[in-house]
Parts: structure tokens; C-alpha cells; sequence
């Protein structure tokens, strides 16, 4: 009995429909009797729905996961607003007659809700001359014609008078007007409100189900003093405490309501609430659901296996399984596999015959499963190095941040990433969690693999260059290895070698680091560019760079030049992006999971260490810095002289405090570089100089911080002057404008901070820290806002990008062609 | 005249990429090649700038040439829309 949706016509609901509707009426308040029964005709009565297991529906007759529940309805005794439609009441109020019902302005004026909103009203209506007085509307939820207010059973009797075609006009999409207010109110299954038994066998009821009981009971007080004749202010309250109790129901957020509230004081989760948010039915039930087949934990580095390959705990390997169809070419592994079991690796959790049927493999019944797998079943067998898996790691901001993986099943706790497969990610190891999701269809699996596969991610589509790559020590490392002069000997150019899998005959006793490093190159690779410790010489001697800046391979073999962030890194790496380019993904990551297993291994012959002296300077040294920042005060003094005689020139648009500021920092920046280019000069290569100048972390800026001096902290944009009136901090004259007293920091962090220095530094890291959360949530928003618009854009047959309603966005992809992620820095290459 | 600077203006303005009307038999052999209906094009308000210039009226189709860095020239077709 399969039926087929055409269509789905959203209305509002008619009391008639809501009669059909429903199988009952709910006439008590009461839930419980004193056996704990469900009260007959209450709200938990039991036509409505069943939630137990093992009772029988008392209308349908289906057991409990059969019966969908059905609906029942509360005959309202007076009619309340429904506050959801509170706006398109105030449209058809004010815009319509109240004695004829007909429209008051002119159709065409009023298109749109905003307009609706703010039409003039003529004083006479126009069709049968009646005075018109002004519709007022007050929150939460009281209208007023003129002075006198409206109660909903004068607003129903208006509404009833609007013609089908006028309430079309304005703006109500279905239905008649007055069903607006309601007269009976539909109570939903007790299935979309279960009650849950706490472990004391107390019972403890839904929210919508407290709320239910509200209104039935303020309705039968309502209906009872109809009855009396009772007074009309006592009327009155309890109708307005009905239209409360309705209000709530629907949405207990509207403003100017208080919310009502649970006993314990937390406000009740109504109608509206279940739908809205990040927490609603919507987006957290409907578009994102939880997964089977997927795993998540700690990740850790393994520099050791392949980017391609994800290390997995044999715990996870032996809960997650694989679907294998049982052939003649593979009967005998699989067998051996359910004779396994699953509490043996590798072995298999369950075995499907041929009907469907499921059955878990257990130490009791796995030789018979053994026994009786033929062709047709299917075994879920263990995951096995090799398998391709997904990895993922939020937040998921490009399509690097899912990647296929090959499975490399280990000891231990953690999935083990390779450091050159972090970048994508944006994954460190501080304690970073991932998920894993395992494809079980062999369609799934070749498509992970050809378009998701680590290797095939290489190229970033965002600026078409590398985004894996060697990182940290691996630079450290390719620079110690290839830098002028560096020369191993045959053991250790042996275990150099064998480190990265090249295994040949070593027949001398000294091999230069670039000898080594050639032995990863293709043989017929040709290119020249500078390295990043390139340091920017006016004439270039490109060949002869006395730093051995400047990189050269010619036939495969590094003739000059370093190896650097300029050559493997990712964002950075040219020669990377070369080899990925011309020599196909394979080959790239093949020379970046030998090239990061060369590196350190090199480093950790050498060894690497930084320490204290290294960022120490000589004592002429810092006295020279002293006096770079004593002749900079000098020049500052000078701005402020002329600026308190009124001498500065405002530059083009800015004000003459403006200019001030401008001289001022243009200074101290001078200051600050000028200390930057000393140490620069005078730093023997530490490691920690090592580390700056080949891109392997910090930066010859962070190296100024350490040793020469902070400079000046900048505050939104430039030097700080909040604070007191006239000063920053109390320590200072009013109207001090020398560097110390708005944020000029001259120790370095070796000699440490003075309590002033410290406060504008921490000035400093508080608004980093305000910008960047503020960053995050911004863009954040604007990426799901731009995600949503963009997400069924698709690119055609015949290369038309196109919306979902197969209209056409571009003419060709990027109005180019170009696949980024094929490109080179946007750019396509000479030969392709 | 005054109309006529604004035109100058706006035309040789280096955002603003070359704008022509399409003839009868060139839109349809365009939407042939695409295979859609007028409706499935990208839109171009009547009261744009350009297109009150050259006095698009609703249902021409402007075809703009565009100058990109990569491409070269990119082409890219318009359907004239009320407003």
C-alpha cells in the first residue's frame, strides 16, 4: 500500500479539518487516576497514541513503533489569538472594513508585508462610507480599535466579513482569515510528546504535555463560569490567562510574555522552540544527522608512515567493519576470517545470508558460520591496511578537510596523521580530535580514492598551489642537509638514505648533503628559483649567492642553492609544485614522504637545539640599540615641540593630530627596523637563526622581540590613548605624547617587560584575542550564509555552471575554465 | 547632453566591459547550443545602467565581453528583464 506525495499545500488549519482530524476530544485536565492510569479523555489519553511497548493502540490497534499516535482537539471556550499570525491579524484589521469586510486601499499599494504594514488608512471606507478608526497593535497581544480594545471574539466576527480574494490580496496564502483565531486547538500525539519514567518509576512528562494541561484546565474553568453567569471581570482574566496559556504553547519566546516555566524554574521547550535554531528539529535532526560506520579520537604525528596513510588503533579496526561479498576467489579468506571471529584481528563482526538476515559472529557459533558462508553472503570482516577510509577534522571550511586515507592499522589509542597531512586540516596535536568514516560500497570507495585521496589533494584549489608539504623541523632539516658545506659521512649518509627508502651502493667515504638530497629528485628535473633565506640582495649573483640562496637543479641533480620553506613547504613550495605538476601526485608524495623521513634524520644526526644565548647579543651590540632608541626619543621630541607651536603640516586629509600620530609611529617603526636589520647582521646562525631564515618557524620579527626590543604595541590601529583623561596610566603627566606613556615598549623579552611596558602588551594581546573571536563568528556565519546559497551549483554537460532549477550561473567555470586546483597559482603552465 | 556625457562616462569606464544586443537569430542559435528557454539565462535589469544606453528592451539578450586576466576575453550572456 505505497502512495505516492504530488504535492505538500501548507494552510492554516480549519476548525473542520481539525475535527477530522482528531480521534478525540479532550474534556479533563486530569492525567494520572490513582492506579496511574491514563485518565480517559484527558491529555495522555491512550486513543491517542501509544508509547509503551506491549500495549496495543486503542484506534489503530498497532503495537508500539506501528501506531504513528493520532491527533485529539480542545474545544476552546472562548476563541484566543494564534500568536504566530499575530502580523497578518494587524495586516486584515486594519486594512479592511469592519461593518463591510472590503478592502480599504488599493491592491497594487500594498505587495508586499512592509507595505501592508505602513498603508494609510482612508477615515471612510470607501465602499460603504462607515468610519474607519486606526487598528492599533500592543505586545504581546491586544488589539485596539480608536480606544476601545478588541477581544478575539470581535476580532472573528471582522475576519469572518473579509472576502477570499481580499485576504489573498493580503498577503494570507490559504485558508479563511478567521481561522486566524482559534476555536478548537489540535493536541498532537502523545508519540511527538512522550513522557519518560525516571529510575524511581516516577513519571516525568514532556513539556508540550504540561503545557496541554494548562490550557485544559484554564478552558474548563472558563467553560464553568460561562455556565454560572459568572461576573464579566472574572470572564475576562480567565480568558486572557487562556489566551496566555495558547500563546506560550505555540511559542513561549514571544516578547513581552513571561515565559512559562517548568517547576524547577527552567522555561517549558514549546512548539516554536522545537523547530528554531541550531538546536530545532530543523537543523539539528534534519539536515545534519549522526552516521554509522565512523569513529573519533585523539590524533597524534607519525612522521614514519605515508601522507596518504592513516594509522588506526587495532581497537577501532576491530569495530568497524567492511561488507565483502563472499566469491569463489575469496571464499577461503573470509572463512578464515568468521573462524576468526571478532574478537581476533583480523577477523569479521557479522555474516547477512542471502535472505538479509544478520548474524553476529560469536566464540560459540563462528565455525558453524565458517561452515555454512557460500556464494551470496556477505561478511563484515575487520578493516585491513589498505582500506580507504575518510578523515575529517572540524571545522570543515574547505574540501581538504576530508580526505581519503589508507589504512595502517597500529597499537595504541590514537589515529596517527603524518605532520605534511596537517596544513589541510589546520591539525596540531595539542590534544586535537578527528573523525574517520569508512565507505561501504566499492562505488564509494574507488570515488574516495580517485578524488579524495591525500596524494590527489596536494594542489590547494584556493590559490593552486602545494597545501601539503614539509613544515617545521622537515625545513630545519632539508636546510641543515643541502646547505653549503654540509658533508656526511658514509655511515651516516647510509642511514640518511635508508631513512627515505633509497637504498643504494655508497662506494665513498664522504657524500655532500645536496648529493644525497639529489637522490630524491627526478632525473630529469630542471629548474632555478631563490630560497627563502634568500636575502635580497640589490644585484643577484644567482649561481655564486655567497648565502647559497639560490637553487638550482639541473638534471635531477641540486647543482646549488638550499632547500627550504621555498622548496617543499606547503603555500610555498616551488619545487613541490613542480614535481606535483609535471611528475603527477604519485611522485610528489612519494618525494615528500621520502624527502620528510631524509630531513630528519639528518636533523637528528646533527642534532637541533636552541637555547637562551642563542638570541643573547654582545654588550656593543646592545648598546647600540640604546642608542638607535635614544636618537629616535630625540626625533619624537622634536615632532612635539613642533606640534605644540603649531608648526606640522596636516598631510591631505588628516587633521594636524592625525599627521602627529603619523610622524610619530613612522619613527619608532624606523627605530624598531633599524634594530631589526642589526641583529639581523650580527647574529651568528644559531638555530634559532636557522629556524627564522629558512621558514621552519618564527621570524627574524619574533627573533627582534626576544633580543632587541618589543617596539610599539599597537591599539586599534595605533598608539593607545584610552585610559584617563588626557594620559593612559596614571604614571604619566596629562597630555604626555612621548612613546613610554602610549605603549613604546624598548626592553626585549630576554630583559624583560616594566610593569608599564607589560600593561600595553597585554593592551595589545587582549584586543588579539577580542579580533579573533570576533573574526571566527563573522566569517563563520558568512561562510554557512555563502554555503547555503551556493550548494547545488553544479558545472554541466556542456560546461555550464548551473543552479538546481537548471539555470545558468557561468557560461564556463570561473569564466575561465580553469580548475584551480590543476593550475598553477591560477595560472595554467607553459606546457599544459 | 547631459545624457550624453553620463553615456560617455559610464561606456568607457574601465569596469565596465562591452555590452551589445544580440540579433534575433543569434539568441536563437545561442539557446539552441545551450539548449534552454530565455527564462534559464542570467538576468540584466532593463533600468541597468548599459542597458538603458543601448536601449535593451525586456527579452533581448545582451552578450558582454569581458576581459579577464586568465581567459583572455570571457563571454557572457544576459537576458534583458523588467525593472
Amino acid at each position: 500500500m505505497s502512495k505516492v506525495i504530488k504535492a505538500i499545500k501548507f494552510e492554516i488549519m480549519s476548525p473542520q479539518d481539525v475535527k477530522k482530524l482528531a480521534v478525540m476530544k479532550v474534556t479533563t485536565s486530569e492525567v494520572y487516576d490513582a492506579d496511574a492510569y491514563p485518565v480517559k479523555d484527558g491529555v495522555t489519553d491512550p486513543r491517542l497514541g501509544v508509547v509503551d511497548p506491549g500495549i496495543r493502540c486503542r484506534t489503530c490497534g498497532g503495537r508500539f513503533g506501528e501506531c504513528p499516535g493520532h491527533f485529539g482537539y480542545i474545544e476552546l471556550a472562548k476563541p484566543v489569538l494564534n500568536v504566530l499570525y499575530l502580523k497578518q491579524i494587524k495586516i486584515l484589521l486594519s486594512l479592511t472594513c469592519p461593518e463591510c469586510g472590503k478592502l480599504l486601499v488599493d491592491k497594487s499599494k500594498v505587495k508586499t508585508d512592509a507595505e501592508r504594514l505602513k498603508a494609510e488608512v482612508p477615515k471612510q471606507c470607501p465602499h460603504c462610507g462607515a468610519k474607519i478608526e486606526k487598528v492599533k497593535f500592543e505586545k504581546p497581544y491586544h488589539f485596539y480599535r480608536g480606544e476601545k480594545q478588541l477581544n478575539p471574539e470581535e476580532i472573528r466576527a471582522h475576519l469572518e466579513k473579509i472576502s477570499d480574494e481580499d485576504a489573498h490580496a493580503l498577503g494570507l496564502k490559504g485558508g479563511r482569515p478567521e481561522w486566524l483565531v482559534l476555536t478548537l486547538l489540535l493536541v498532537p500525539p502523545i508519540t511527538a510528546r512522550p513522557s519518560i519514567t525516571l529510575e524511581t518509576g516516577e513519571r516525568s512528562e514532556d513539556d508540550l504535555t504540561h503545557k496541554l494541561v494548562d490550557i485544559v484546565r484554564i478552558n474548563q474553568r472558563l467553560a464553568e463560569n460561562l455556565e454560572i453567569g459568572a461576573p464579566q471581570f472574572i470572564i475576562e482574566d480567565l480568558w486572557e490567562l487562556l489566551q496566555y496559556h495558547v500563546a506560550t504553547y505555540f511559542n513561549n519566546e514571544l516578547s513581552g510574555v513571561p515565559p512559562a516555566r517548568h517547576r524547577s524554574g527552567r522555561p517549558l521547550k514549546t512548539l516554536s522552540q522545537r523547530l528554531k535554531t541550531k538546536e530545532g528539529r530543523f537543523r539539528h535532526n534534519l539536515t545534519g544527522k549522526r552516521v554509522n560506520f565512523s569513529a573519533r579520537g585523539v590524533i597524534s604525528p607519525d612522521p614514519l608512515i605515508s601522507i596518504n596513510d592513516i594509522g588506526v588503533p587495532l581497537e577501532v579496526a576491530m569495530t568497524l567493519t567492511i561488507p565483502i561479498k563472499v566469491t569463489s576467489h575469496n571464499i577461503g579468506f573470509l572463512k578464515q576470517l568468521v573462524r576468526d571471529g571478532s574478537d581476533k584481528y583480523p577477523g569479521a563482526n557479522y555474516i547477512i545470508r542471502p535472505d538479509g538476515t544478520r548474524k553476529r559472529i560469536l566464540p560459540d557459533n563462528k565455525e558453524d558460520l565458517a561452515e555454512e558462508l557460500a556464494e551470496g553472503y556477505v561478511v563484515e570482516r575487520h578493516l585491513l591496511d589498505g582500506d580507504i577510509v575518510l578523515f575529517n577534522r572540524q571545522p570543515s571550511l574547505h574540501r581538504m578537510s576530508i580526505m581519503a586515507h589508507r589504512v595502517r592499522v597500529m597499537p595504541g589509542k590514537t589515529f596517527r596523521l603524518h605532520l605534511a597531512a596537517c596544513p589541510p586540516y589546520n591539525a596540531d596535536f595539542d590534544g586535537d580530535e578527528m573523525n574517520l568514516h569508512v565507505p561501504q560500497t566499492a562505488e564509494a570507495r574507488a570515488e574516495a580514492e580517485e578524488l579524495m585521496l591525500v596524494e590527489k589533494n596536494i594542489r590547494s584549489p584556493r590559490f593552486g598551489g602545494p597545501i601539503i608539504g614539509a613544515t617545521q623541523d622537515f625545513i630545519s632539516g632539508a636546510y641543515i642537509l643541502t646547505k653549503k658545506g654540509s658533508k656526511f659521512s658514509r655511515e651516516e649518509a647510509a642511514q640518511i638514505l635508508a631513512a627515505a627508502g633509497v637504498y643504494v651502493d655508497l662506494d665513498k667515504d664522504e657524500y655532500e648533503g645536496k648529493e644525497l638530497f639529489s637522490m630524491l629528485l627526478p632525473d630529469d628535473l630542471n629548474m632555478e628559483f631563490k630560497a627563502a633565506c634568500c636575502q635580497k640582495c640589490s644585484e643577484c649573483k644567482k649561481e655564486n649567492c655567497e648565502y647559497d640562496a639560490y637553487v638550482v637543479v639541473r638534471n635531477g641533480r641540486l647543482v646549488c642553492g638550499a632547500i627550504d620553506s621555498k622548496a617543499i613547504s606547503p603555500f610555498k613550495g616551488l619545487l613541490l609544485d613542480k614535481i606535483d605538476m609535471e611528475y603527477g601526485h604519485e611522485a610528489a608524495r612519494e618525494f615528500l614522504d621520502r624527502v620528510t623521513k631524509m630531513c630528519i634524520r639528518a636533523l637528528m644526526i646533527r642534532g637541533f637545539t636552541i637555547s637562551i644565548s642563542d638570541i643573547d647579543l654582545p654588550a656593543t651590540i646592545k648598546k647600540e640599540i640604546k642608542k638607535i632608541i635614544n636618537k629616535t626619543y630625540k626625533k619624537i621630541d622634536e615632532i612635539i615641540e613642533r606640534y605644540h607651536k603649531g608648526e606640522i603640516e596636516p598631510y591631505p586629509g588628516r587633521t594636524v593630530e592625525e599627521t602627529r600620530e603619523d610622524l610619530i609611529m613612522a619613527e619608532l617603526f624606523n627605530a624598531v627596523n633599524e634594530v631589526q636589520e642589526i641583529i639581523k647582521a650580527n647574529f651568528k646562525e644559531t638555530d634559532a637563526m636557522v629556524m627564522a631564515k629558512t621558514g621552519a618557524r618564527g621570524s627574524l620579527q619574533n627573533l627582534t622581540y626576544m633580543a632587541g626590543l618589543v617596539g610599539q604595541e599597537m591599539i586599534r590601529g595605533g598608539r593607545a590613548f584610552r585610559g584617563f583623561k588626557g594620559r593612559t596610566l596614571a604614571h604619566f603627566k596629562r597630555e604626555d605624547l612621548g612613546p613610554k606613556a602610549h605603549g613604546f615598549v624598548e626592553s626585549s623579552f630576554i630583559k624583560g617587560l616594566d610593569p608599564i611596558e607589560f600593561f600595553f602588551e597585554v593592551m595589545k594581546g587582549r584586543e588579539g584575542i577580542m579580533d579573533s573571536s570576533l573574526k571566527t563568528r563573522v566569517s563563520g556565519y558568512l561562510e554557512r550564509r555563502l554555503v547555503n546559497a551556493l550548494h547545488d551549483l553544479r558545472v554541466d554537460h556542456d560546461w555550464t555552471v548551473r543552479d538546481a532549477a537548471g539555470s545558468i550561473v557561468q557560461f564556463i567555470p570561473g569564466e575561465d575554465g580553469i580548475d584551480p586546483a590543476k593550475s598553477s597559482w591560477g595560472k595554467l603552465t607553459g606546457g599544459a | 547632453m547631459v545624457v550624453d556625457i553620463k553615456k560617455e562616462i559610464i561606456l568607457n569606464h574601465e569596469l565596465v566591459p562591452k555590452h551589445e544586443i544580440l540579433s534575433e537569430e543569434e539568441t536563437q542559435e545561442l539557446l539552441e547550443k545551450l539548449g534552454i528557454s530565455k527564462k534559464q539565462l542570467p538576468r540584466i535589469y532593463a533600468s541597468d545602467p548599459v542597458a538603458k544606453i543601448l536601449g535593451a528592451k525586456p527579452g533581448d539578450v545582451i552578450k558582454i565581453t569581458r576581459k579577464s586576466p586568465t581567459a583572455g576575453e570571457s563571454i557572457y550572456y544576459r537576458v534583458v528583464v523588467k525593472g
